[in-house]
């Protein structure tokens, strides 16, 4: 790991600690005295955020898990104890509930982030990779959490996602059964969604802990995408990064907190509210927001089993990406056309979630299928080509530059500087 | 060079117009309702006292509403998830301790088995749940020709009277605007469409249009406690607020907290602001 111990102590108790397990210096090097680049900007903030929001979840959860009861029968009617009896109940629910969406909400604009300022290349593929990973446990675990309520779009949202699996060829049927543990999607499939998404986040730790582990192997990306030359390009995490990632923590729990306070049922589904039918099919099935853009391109595809590939392909897409991008810039303050693209690239998803709420007809039906299209387009051919024909921008030699060049005039910047083609 | 800095800047404007024609459709689909909602018409506007950051119960209206509710709903509908008790509760209709237990006593309830094992009925208590008006969904049934009348403890959240991502996160799902609606959106004249709906009512706010449930609500159906005229319009107000309040009972302790917890972030995250700003004040970035 970058950065080395420099922990000194006087205190005899925690000497005899340090030199059985340095955990004290390990500490010290890697949350204190962590070498950051000075000029990450708020963006960076989200990684500090998923990781409260995972904490949050997983606090709360456990919380519920004491008032909450795995079974058919009964588990609508414990949440609703949870909601009427359970001292501050209702506020952990809605907590839990709306902390679903405000994971996935930082944990977009974190990728996004990464695309944007190209932190998914050399030498950090292995971490990006490790994000994608943290992506799928997290939706799996919140398409399980969604099963527990037990309400109509739980038991329906279940059905039809967990019936995908039976466009697998040959043994498809099968697995189906093997999944539900029965013939349907009911109590044995209730407790064993349950037992998981108990399981899931602790699983969740260990991947996020190995992805900051990848990061402090490499160390923190920035806004330039410019590599780290000199200790002058750095300052210490705390108190900086500290205090800066507080700050916006405490920004993205007030609109959190608004959430669960004043809207709380905003981010859910009305129909959930009615308890789990097996004879009642809901009009519209429809998942959760942030499964929509994959919902649509899914759906998009009028066969099964080339639509199931295509949703598994979209996030597969994100693995590969270090390899798709043929560009050495890292940043896209650099890359004047890719930068169009990623905003492109971004409206498409936000598009193609749109499409998800609505029925895969008429109009909906073809938005969805061109914005899949594109979707695909992006990653597969603009990505790859743009890096050949784009001619980008002159950057700065160092990170320390750069803000010098930023700070002498806002007009200036990195453009004023002689085209130094530093090597990243 | 020339060619492809043209090249380039042909790509750049074409960009920036599909940007454009991307953000246009997006502003489209954002204005457009996300569900259809197929005939059906949008619930009535109807001004709550509970609406809005700081809106409350009016406990007279949750008081007037829970008569409607167990003088005529009550007779179809169960409401399953509500104690007694809770009539009493802060942020509800906060009856008088003994006027609940009278309202309780009112019903039975089984009870048992007792020292010589058998089961014997005796009032209600206000530690029970309010007493269903049927014994079984089955029951429910067939004493509504087939229709079930479905509980109505959650409908106020189950169910939309608005549609549309914008409008729901400005208005509300609006739950208890689409229970008014359908309260008084009985109409005589049903549009002829050809088909034979038998014993179905014309309902133009319930989805389909027509519904099992006869017209439940007539002028003076129920008189009123604190002397308000019991038109349809003023009970199905009254019955809608109170079934806002069975399905979400900590509303106002929701709201009340949530101001305070809002305050103390606000002048948190500005304490956090001003000591960032004063650490990062001597680097340059
Ligand atoms: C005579 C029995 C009866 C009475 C009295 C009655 N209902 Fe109903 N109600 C029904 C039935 C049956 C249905 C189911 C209608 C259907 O599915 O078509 C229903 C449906 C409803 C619905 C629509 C539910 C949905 O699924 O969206 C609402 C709202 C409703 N009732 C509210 C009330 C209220 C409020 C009262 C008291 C003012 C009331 N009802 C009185 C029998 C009754
Ligand atoms: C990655 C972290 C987690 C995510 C994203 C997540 C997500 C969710 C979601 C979306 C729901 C449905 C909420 C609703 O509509 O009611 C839910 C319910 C639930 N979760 Fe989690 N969860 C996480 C961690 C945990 C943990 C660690 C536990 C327990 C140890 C837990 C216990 C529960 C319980 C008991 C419910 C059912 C109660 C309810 O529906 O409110 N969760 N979860």
């Amino acid at each position: 790991m970058a950065g080395h111990s420099n922990f000194e102590t006087n205190n005899p108790l925690i000497k005899w600690v340090e030199t059985r397990l340095p955990i004290f210096g390990l500490m010290q090097s890697q949350a204190m005295d962590f070498p950051t680049p000075k000029n990450l900007n708020y963006w960076w903030t989200f990684g500090g955020i998923l990781t409260f929001c995972l904490a949050v979840q997983i606090v709360v959860g456990i919380v519920l898990a004491m008032h909450y009861t795995p079974h058919v029968d009964m588990a609508f009617g414990s949440v609703e104890h949870i909601m009427r009896n359970v001292n501050y109940g209702w506020m952990l629910r809605y907590i839990h509930a709306t902390g679903g969406s405000m994971f996935f909400i930082a944990v977009y604009i974190h990728m996004f982030r990464g695309m944007y300022y190209g932190s998914y290349k050399e030498p950090r593929e292995l971490l990006w990779i490790l994000g994608v990973v943290i992506l799928l446990v997290m939706m799996a675990t919140a398409f399980l959490g969604y099963v527990l309520p037990w309400g109509q779009m739980s038991f329906w949202g279940a059905k039809v996602i967990t019936s995908l699996f039976s466009a697998v060829p040959l043994v498809g049927e099968d697995l189906v059964v093997w999944l539900w543990g029965g013939f349907s999607v009911d109590n044995p499939t209730l407790n064993r969604f349950y037992s998981l998404h108990y399981l899931l986040p602790f699983v969740l730790v260990g991947v996020v802990f190995l992805h900051i582990w990848a990061l402090h192997v490499t160390g923190n990306n920035n806004p330039t995408g410019i590599s780290v030359k000199s200790e002058q390009d750095t300052i210490s995490f705390h108190p900086y990064y500290t205090m800066k990632d507080a700050f916006a923590m405490a920004l993205f729990v007030l609109v959190f907190a608004f959430f669960v306070f004043y809207k709380p049922n905003y981010l859910g589904h009305p129909i959930n509210y009615q308890e789990a039918d097996p004879l009642v099919t809901p009009e519209h099935i429809v998942p959760e927001w942030y499964f929509l853009p994959f919902y649509a391109i899914l759906r998009s595809i009028p066969h099964k089993l080339l639509g199931v590939i295509a949703m598994f392909a979209s996030i597969f897409v994100l693995v590969i990406l270090p390899w798709l991008d043929t560009s050495r810039v890292r940043s896209a303050r650099y890359r004047p056309i890719f930068k169009q693209f990623f905003w492109l690239l971004v409206i498409d998803c936000v598009i193609l979630g749109f499409v998800g709420a609505n029925p895969p007809e008429g109009t909906w039906l073809l938005v969805g299928q061109i914005g899949t299209a594109y979707y695909f387009l992006h990653f597969l051919v603009i990505i790859p080509l743009l890096g050949l024909i784009e001619t980008p921008k002159p950057r700065p030699t160092s990170i320390s530059q750069a803000v010098l060049d930023a700070n002498k005039g806002k007009g200036g910047g990195a453009d004023a500087v002689p085209s130094a083609q530093a090597a990243e | 060079m020339t060619a492809a800095s043209e090249g380039r800047k042909f790509t750049m404007t074409t960009l920036k117009q599909l940007t454009a024609a991307a953000g246009f459709v997006l502003a489209a689909l954002c204005i457009s309702p996300v569900l259809a909602a197929g005939d059906t018409h949008e619930a009535k506007d109807v001004d709550f006292s509970f609406e809005g950051p700081f809106g409350n119960f009016d406990r007279g209206e949750l008081q007037r509403g829970f008569q409607v509710f167990i003088e005529v709903c009550g007779q179809c509908h169960s409401m399953n998830y509500l104690n007694y008790r809770n009539l009493a509760e802060e942020g509800g209709p906060e009856f008088p301790e003994d006027q609940v237990k009278a309202i309780a006593a009112e019903f039975m309830v089984m009870d048992g088995p007792d020292a010589e094992g058998e089961m014997f009925e005796r009032p209600a208590k206000p530690s029970d749940f309010f007493v269903a008006p049927f014994p079984n969904v089955e029951a429910a049934r067939a004493s509504n020709g087939g229709a079930y009348p479905p509980d109505l403890s959650l409908l106020a959240k189950a169910r939309a009277g608005y549609h549309g991502t914008w409008n729901q996160f400005i208005n509300g799902a609006g739950g208890a605007e689409f229970i008014y609606s359908v309260l008084t959106g009985y109409e005589e004249e049903a549009p002829d469409d050809g088909e034979d709906h038998g014993a179905l009512a014309y309902n133009p706010y319930f989805p389909g249009s027509w519904i099992a449930m006869p017209q439940p609500l007539f002028e003076d159906m129920v008189e009123y406690a604190d002397g308000t005229t019991a038109s349809v319009e003023q009970m199905s107000r009254d019955v809608s607020a109170f079934l806002m309040w069975a399905a979400e009972p900590k509303l106002e302790a929701r709201k009340r907290i949530g101001f305070q917890v809002i305050i103390y972030l606000i002048v948190l995250s500005g304490l956090l602001y001003f000591v960032k700003r004063k650490i990062w004040a001597n680097v340059d970035h």
